[in-house]
């Protein structure tokens, strides 16, 4: 898979970073030329990954990039934080689940509106999230 | 610090959400409304959301929460204005917002409201009619 130049690094400290790593999530979507339901859908995804990451992971990196396999064009997000890590992803994964005070929507959610979802992690490790949406 | 406006319609209050929301927003919205209610003796709250891209679940959750506060003031939300691509990934996400009544838009959430108003006292504790 090789990935085009169009690539996005952006911290993630604070809330008003989350609204900004979703309007740049938006703004490389329609760039892609994804529909608008799955504009809609990768934002959304963004914005619960960025939010895990502030909550629980103490905030990290966000990187957005416009990717092509073939002649299908993407975008791939990449959530990466150096926090506590998750011990058990497969329950993490599970609705309902959460450590903290959500509603536990937020990794099961986001990566059934993602194509493609994976989640690297250990506890001490930090969390790194990857997630595409395909046109 | 930002508000989101309030507009009295009736008996009913309007909340148009414009921008993207954040956690102070969200705080002081909530706080408002409920002093508005109160002030006003407001039996319902229509939030329109026609204008946001997404709602994630931190907006889905601040909706209900509004919802089940305002119904402890006796008021009810409305949520009106949501647009197809939001509906379909909000259920995607697993938040189907149970707690919250929708409407198209504006008129039919006020018509709601109306009929509630005009529902005989007795009839109250019974949603049947809803």
């Amino acid at each position: 898979m090789a990935t085009t130049p169009a690539r996005d690094l952006m911290e993630v400290r604070s809330s008003d970073d989350v609204v900004r790593v979703r309007q740049q999530v938006r703004a490389r979507a329609v760039e892609v030329g994804l529909s608008l339901v799955d504009q809609t859908k990768i934002v959304t995804a963004a914005s619960e990954l960025a939010r895990n990451m502030l909550d629980y992971g103490g905030g990290g990196v966000a990187t957005i990039e416009m990717v092509t396999d073939g002649h299908r064009r993407g975008l791939r997000l990449t959530f990466e934080d150096q926090g506590p890590g998750i011990a058990d992803v497969q329950l993490a994964l599970k609705d309902g689940y959460t450590s903290g005070s959500g509603l536990g929507l937020g990794l099961g959610g986001a990566k059934r509106l993602c194509n493609e979802f994976t989640i690297d992690s250990a506890p001490g490790r930090g969390t790194r999230i990857v997630c595409a949406r395909w046109m | 610090m930002d508000r989101i406006p309030i507009l009295k319609l009736g008996s009913a209050l309007l909340v148009t959400i414009q921008v993207d929301m954040h956690d102070r927003l969200a705080t002081a919205l909530q706080e408002d409304l409920t002093e508005k209610i109160v002030a006003t003796h407001a039996k319902g709250v229509l939030i329109d959301i026609s204008a946001l891209e997404i709602v994630d679940s931190f907006i889905g959750r601040m909706l209900d929460h509004i919802a089940a506060i305002s119904r402890m003031l006796d008021a009810e939300t409305v949520v009106v204005g949501m647009r197809p691509a939001v509906a379909i990934t909000l259920v995607e996400l697993g938040l189907s917002l149970t707690g919250v009544k929708t409407a198209l838009d504006v008129e039919r959430g006020m018509e709601m409201i109306r009929r509630r108003l005009d529902e005989p006292e007795v009839a109250d504790g019974d949603d049947a009619g809803a």
